[in-house]
């Protein structure tokens, strides 16, 4: 059977960034989500006025695929999203939830509607990238290395995508914990349940 | 008028999250929507939210907002007249 | 590579709470979408498609093996649907399936409570996977308004991949106060029953069900003709979140990949059933990727007429109807419909037929740009 690599991977945790392992953002002054983003945003110069319209989730899976994919001059159109978290869209919902609590008071912002799926994340990444791809979004108690590892194997065994960028993105009441991982046919750590778990604990 | 103004590209520049525009750069004629400020299908609908919460302007018929939101001294004239709030 | 196989399956609608009271209502055209007065859900009267709570209570009575869990109403439909699957076919070992749930909201009503652990879409595969005594938790697909058929796909590929011989799709969604007030500020909701494809729509109207399906690698499980899922593909329009692509894009790349797999040209499909929201761009950008794939003389529906939108449900509950359409050769006409209202040729169906039919175009298209097709067969 044609074997496959996991030749990037990238984490967002704590206000610290690290590709491959090696830290290369930090910024631990921050207190907010939307201003370590933002600090994020500036740093990798990206000049995409889109990024401030995004919910705090998609800023954060946003930014993880840039640094994820910065070394590569293009990125195949072909390349499949397959992302999972916990909480879904959970922190933009109670945002629309608190704009119709009160019926007397009731302006739900279709701005914060539209974020109201997890599955926007992979919409937002396709649109800056200009990756007309499989997409998948999951969500499951904890990270399923086992199931996503399989799933991406069967997209690029089958043909239905050239690579695969699968991770984690999950956001809930101010705590986050975003992995990514570049799937290739190409790299040194081959893709397995085992690799690929080793490398979102790192 | 020339306050509503102000305040309406305060407003715009708030709600649609326009980070890296500043009021002075919103000429009072220019296109919002197009090659203006790039303003998209959910900055209209946010627009039409914003006439409704603060200024008590409901559209009948959101395709009317087209006309409405062409730039800010259309929005300010249109909202001066039809104001409830 | 494995065939895989739709070998039976089981819908909670406001049309029934099984496939055959499902499909006996739309081929007599009842429709499920009526106004509603529900202050929990909206203070003014709306129109959509709801299931009514008596029923539901009373038929989960008759199966419930657990009378004091706590069971949300979406978790009481999904069950039901899963247990009449199960009760219907004595060879069907679920506890050795691969389980995929598709909803795009589950029990968001609960974000409102102090005790919101049942907000969290896992919990409604924790929830299944106790009912049925499951040693593996199921998948949750969370892809939007694309999830029902997506799910499909996906569990047609786990099987392909050999995970699985066989795989359980679960689809459900409900209708909320959070999805239709968020649907009303996107001045998305129709005021009157939504009309697809026609000149006079105004948008959508929303609904409620659950359904699960059963997908199999081994033939010999079906009883009577044997439909396949013989190509699957989605594809992202990388255009806009929310307004669906002027090109059609990804419906159209989606579309003709599906075909390529299975080794069709598109004058060999027989009936598209789409998804058709009634909002005035949705239909618009399927019926140009209809055109730009040469399917515009393809007879064609849309269910959400009878149904409203189900979300998570709504493509997998299209895709259960597809194979019913197959097994029983007809075509149901797209209630709602007058006259076109889409700038490129579409063959809408206005009147029920008898149709020798072999292949149908599922497709689905949702927020975030996404899109999938599905071509279901029925093989010789």
């Amino acid at each position: 059977m044609e074997k496959f690599y996991i030749s990037d991977f990238c984490s967002l945790r704590n206000n610290k960034v690290f590709k491959n392992g090696e830290e290369i953002y930090s910024d631990v002054a921050s207190d907010s989500i939307k201003d370590f983003a933002k600090g994020l945003y500036k740093s990798l110069d990206l000049k995409y006025p889109k990024f401030h319209k995004m919910d705090e989730l998609c800023k954060l899976g946003f930014l993880a695929t840039e640094v994820l994919i910065s070394q590569l001059e293009n990125i195949d159109q072909d390349t499949a999203l397959v992302l999972s978290n916990r909480a879904s869209s959970l922190d933009t919902d109670r945002k629309h939830q608190v704009s119709i609590d009160d019926r007397a008071n009731f302006y739900p912002s279709p701005a914060v509607f539209v974020y109201t799926l997890p599955n926007i994340i992979m919409g937002e990444i396709s649109i800056k990238n200009k990756l007309k791809s499989e997409n998948a979004f999951f969500v499951s108690e904890q990270f399923d290395p086992e199931f996503i590892a399989n799933y991406s194997k069967a997209l690029l065994q089958t043909g239905k995508a050239s690579n695969v960028i699968c991770g984690w993105v999950d956001l809930d009441n101010d705590k986050y914990d975003v992995f990514l991982a570049f799937l290739s046919k190409k790299g040194r750590k081959e893709l397995t349940k085992k690799e690929l778990n080793n490398l979102y604990n790192q | 008028m020339a306050e509503l103004q102000e305040e309406l590209k305060e407003k715009i520049i708030e709600q649609l999250s326009l980070e890296d525009v500043e009021v002075s750069e919103i000429g009072d004629d220019d296109p919002l929507f197009g090659d203006g400020l790039g303003l998209d299908s959910i900055d209209a609908l946010e627009l039409i939210v914003l006439l409704e919460k603060d200024y008590g302007i409901k559209l009948k018929d959101p395709k009317e907002g087209k006309a409405i939101f062409e730039s800010i001294n259309v929005m300010a004239d249109y909202i001066s007249k039809h104001r409830t709030k | 590579m494995r065939k895989v196989y739709l070998v039976d399956d089981s819908i909670i609608s406001p049309l029934g709470f099984s496939t055959q009271e499902n499909f006996q209502n739309l081929r007599k055209n009842n429709i499920g979408i009526k106004e509603v007065k529900n202050n929990d859900i909206w203070s003014a009267p709306f129109y959509g498609s709801v299931v009514d709570n008596d029923k539901l209570h009373e038929a989960w009575n008759l199966i419930s093996n657990d009378k004091n869990g706590n069971y949300s109403k979406l978790e009481k439909m999904m069950i039901l649907s899963v247990s009449k699957l199960i009760s219907n076919n004595p060879s069907l070992d679920i506890s050795r399936c691969g389980i995929v749930i598709s909803t795009t909201k589950g029990n968001i009503g609960q974000i409102k409570e102090e005790q919101n652990d049942k907000a969290y879409l896992a919990s409604i595969a924790k929830t299944i996977q106790g009912y049925f005594n499951l040693d593996q938790t199921p998948k949750v697909l969370s892809n939007a308004c694309i999830s029902g058929g997506l799910a499909l796909a996906i569990g047609k590929r786990m099987i392909q991949a050999q995970l699985y011989d066989d795989v359980i799709v679960i689809g459900g969604d409900l209708l909320s106060e959070f999805t239709l007030s968020g649907f009303f500020s996107f001045q998305a909701v129709s005021s009157a029953p939504c009309k697809p494809f026609c000149k006079n729509r105004t948008g959508i109207s929303l609904g409620e069900a659950a359904a699960s399906a059963w997908l199999s690698a081994d033939k010999k499980k079906i009883n009577g003709e044997a439909i396949s899922i013989s190509g699957d593909a989605s594809a992202n329009d990388a255009n806009h979140i929310s307004g669906p692509s002027r090109t059609g894009e990804g419906l159209y790349i989606s579309i003709t990949k599906a075909l390529k797999e299975a080794n069709l040209e598109s004058q060999q499909i027989d009936y598209i059933t789409a998804h058709g929201t009634a909002t005035p761009f949705n239909d618009e950008m399927e019926a140009i990727a209809f055109n730009r794939a040469g399917l515009q003389e393809v007879p064609l529906n849309s269910l959400k007429g009878y149904y409203g939108h189900t979300l998570g449900a709504s493509a997998l509950i299209e895709s259960i109807i597809a194979r019913h359409c197959l097994l029983h050769n007809v075509l149901i006409a797209s209630v709602g419909f007058e006259e076109l209202g889409v700038s490129q040729p579409v063959n809408v169906i206005t009147k029920n037929e008898t149709k020798e039919l072999t292949r149908v175009l599922k497709t689905a298209s949702g927020f975030g740009g996404c899109n999938v097709a599905l071509i279901i067969e029925k093989l010789a």
